[in-house]
């Protein structure tokens, strides 16, 4: 358990529960439930948690696979600085929003569920992972060695077949110099 | 298309099936709920009523379908017994986790519609006590059963509540509300994020099916959704227009209550028994004992266990759990068998790519120098073998195996068994050639599989039986300073990097060649082609297989999941 990055679970659980809070909110306005108001929240607060929690964080070790068209919200979160960067405001964000969702039936799971990822990333913050966007990368400056539409029109500077053979009877013969450098695997 | 239809259709039936079985019951059980035992209910509920009960039906048979995919040695003993009569429904029982995952989602999809539903119910029912209006029905139906307190309707009681108190203190929604939150974190941890870099987690939290199931048994024990009981006395048609001379007219006596008895622990009984032999199955199996005949350090970080265990069975291509107790007392992982039925032992490569491998590598001494004295090796616990045989290389006269990287690890069963048959056993095998591809992003991985090869090679000089097998292998990147090296050594009796006679080729095979090649060469036949690697090379394979099928010589591409 010890290479772990609980973020990535954090954000899982961020993720559903953003859709679950969204999904109890609506309900609850859809249905004109008795106090309607606190999923009118729910739908609010949901929404907005899906949007923090849709771009993956790039992980410390290993490859990060982003979730679908997810760079415009990468590009919004990494917008707000720290605020985002900063797992333990993260926490302290999920638990805040969370806490409205508690006084009506419908947006009870959100709340629950949000309250434990709101947990899970105070771990993570605690043991120092952070946010990084995952950007594209750019590539690498290729050198200029003209362009590859055109196939070469000679072949490469190769001896003569006869002097490509080996010939076992004379081996010194056999040996010539080669046109380019080359340099033994070390 | 006739290839599609025989490696698939099964599946598509078995899900089609399911489908229908998950289709009848929601909509019986949603029919269930319209008759009059329920008119009462329904007169508070409306439609939420059997909009929930629908979905809770579905629910108890996904429930009772979860727990039969993994019970893997169940599993391998129906493949076992069913093997002889069809292969295809054999091959079936291999895509037991892809069925677990589908009837997960389904139980995610049936609980969101149950919740839903039940949000509704809890406000109708808050509804009916709050408006306490003597000439509404609701609080009329509400009202009744105040005296016994047995043979009520309304299962909030007084209005001074709100539905989130009564759903805690409830039997149904303090364990609706623990099951649920117990299938969230099971779902959010077996992402395949979370799944495929973080596997304790995954597992661990997996764990909570525990709670899940003894909450879905105790779910119903509350009886909260009744249905009427006196039906005789309190006859529907003539009664529910007068609610008001309910009790005082003696033709209409107040309508009585009762929940029905809890059903869901009829369905999961059965599967729940199941699993718990299958763990006790996996107990006693850990226990039988398995002995490290030899242990490899490949050069590639790959550690090769050769094992023996009494009573071991394998066909070609089949892959074991294997358990390192002093390792980790909870972890099974899976690993391809790479020996041969014909030899006397069990082997598996494992390359060390991780916490528990690399473990294991430290168990078996790897960072000594030294041999090891047998007694200190690790104690080992293996479960299996699973997976079809691939027994249908045997099948074709021509066989083409293309293994990208480490994907080439079942091959090296199959490769060994097929020069076993051929040479030790003096059986007229079908197989007459073999054309193996072995595609490779990096020199490294060859080692062990090349010193396989280096000796098949060996034999088939011996023998002065050059032609049987033909292999070509890919190097498909490569860097500048190693290409030098190449262009020096491009003279050499030996390939620089294998070592075999056999040089090696770079960049990607050209498949249209190969195929043109082969159908060239063997006119007439079936050849039969054997992917274990990415998806988009079985793609162009399989296009290639088509294009080049005409009427003497026929590909068939076998998408097998090795």
């Amino acid at each position: 358990m010890g290479k772990i990055e609980w973020a990535m679970w954090a954000n899982e659980q961020a993720l559903a529960s953003g859709l679950i809070y969204l999904t109890g909110g609506i309900v609850g306005v859809a249905g004109q439930f008795r106090g309607w108001q606190f999923a009118a929240f729910g739908v609010a607060a949901g929404v907005f948690v899906c949007l923090l929690e849709y771009p993956r964080s790039k992980r410390s070790k290993g490859t990060s696979v982003g979730r679908t068209g997810q760079y415009c919200f990468t590009v919004v979160v990494k917008a707000f600085g720290p605020l985002t960067r900063n797992y333990y405001v993260r926490a302290f964000i999920h638990a805040a929003l969370c806490v409205p969702g508690g006084f009506m039936l419908a947006t009870v799971l959100g709340c629950v569920c949000l309250g434990i990822a709101s947990i899970i990333y105070l771990v993570a913050a605690i043991r120092g992972e952070h946010w990084e966007p995952i950007l594209p990368r750019k590539p690498a400056q290729k050198p200029n060695v003209g362009s590859i539409n055109k196939p070469p029109q000679n072949p490469p500077p190769r001896p003569p077949p006869e002097t490509r053979r080996k010939r076992v009877e004379d081996l010194e013969g056999a040996a010539y110099d080669n046109a380019i450098n080359v340099t033994a695997d070390e | 298309m006739g290839n599609f239809a025989a490696n698939e259709g099964l599946s598509i039936f078995v899900i089609l099936v399911w489908l229908g079985i998950n289709a009848y019951l929601f909509v019986n059980f949603y029919m269930a709920f319209l008759v009059d035992k329920w008119f009462y209910t329904r007169v508070l509920l409306g439609q939420a009523l059997p909009w929930a009960r629908a979905p809770a039906a579905c629910l108890n048979f996904n429930c009772m379908l979860i727990l039969l995919p993994v019970c893997r040695n169940l599993l391998s003993f129906l493949r076992g017994s069913i093997q002889c009569c069809s292969r295809t429904a054999a091959r079936q029982l291999d895509r037991n986790i892809t069925f677990h995952k589908l009837v997960a989602y389904m139980i995610a999809f049936h609980t969101a519609v149950h919740i839903v539903a039940h949000l509704f119910n809890f406000e109708y029912f808050m509804d009916a006590q709050l408006n306490r209006n003597s000439s509404l029905l609701t609080f009329k139906l509400s009202d009744i059963g105040n005296g016994d307190n047995a043979s009520f309707l309304n299962p909030i009681r007084s209005n001074e509540t709100n539905p989130t108190i009564v759903m805690f203190t409830t039997i149904a929604g303090l364990t609706g509300v623990a099951i649920t939150l117990a299938l969230i974190l099971i779902i959010t941890s077996s992402m395949e994020v979370i799944r495929r870099s973080y596997f304790e987690v995954f597992w661990y939290t997996h764990h909570l099916f525990v709670i899940f199931f003894i909450g879905l048994v105790f779910h119903g024990y509350g009886r909260i959704v009744r249905g009427q009981t006196n039906l005789k006395e309190h006859k529907l048609n003539v009664c529910a227009e007068h609610f008001e001379d309910w009790g005082t007219n003696s033709s209409c006596p107040d309508p009585t209550f009762a929940g029905n008895p809890p059903g869901t622990w009829k369905w999961v009984v059965g599967p729940m028994i199941l699993y718990v032999c299958e763990r006790l199955v996996r107990i006693y199996r850990s226990h039988q004992k398995v002995v490290i005949t030899k242990v490899v350090m490949h050069p590639s970080k790959t550690l090769e266990l050769q094992m023996k265990r009494k009573g071991f069975h394998m066909e070609v291509g089949q892959y074991v759990f294997i358990q390192c107790p002093s390792v980790s007392r909870l972890e099974w992982h899976p690993f391809t068998l790479t020996s041969a039925p014909e030899e006397d032992y069990f082997s598996a490569h494992i390359r060390i790519v991780g916490d528990w491998t690399e473990a294991l590598y430290q168990a078996c001494g790897g960072d000594k120098n030294e041999t090891q004295e047998a007694w200190k090796l690790p104690k080992l616990a293996i479960d299996g073998p699973f997976g079809t045989a691939s027994e249908d290389v045997f099948r074709y006269e021509v066989v083409m195996l293309v293994g990208a990287g480490i994907g080439v690890t079942p091959f090296a069963s199959i490769l060994k068994s097929v020069w076993y048959k051929r040479i030790q056993n003096n059986q007229d095998v079908f197989t007459k050639k073999i054309y193996f591809y072995w595609l490779c992003p990096e020199t490294q991985a060859f080692e062990w599989f090349a010193d396989l090869l280096q000796s098949l090679e060996g034999q088939m000089a011996e023998r002065g039986v050059t032609d049987f097998l033909s292999y070509n292998i890919y190097l498909t990147r490569w860097k500048e300073a190693e290409a030098a090296h190449f262009r020096v050594h491009h003279e050499a009796e030996n390939d620089p990097i294998t070592g075999l006679k056999q040089k090696t080729l770079y960049g990607k095979p050209n498949w249209d060649n190969e195929f043109t090649n082969i159908a060239s060469k063997h006119p007439g036949v079936k050849v039969g082609v054997f992917l274990c690697g990415p998806p988009q090379l079985g793609k162009s394979l399989e296009k290639q297989c088509l294009s080049h099928s005409e009427a003497d010589v026929k590909f068939i591409f076998n998408k097998e999941n090795f």
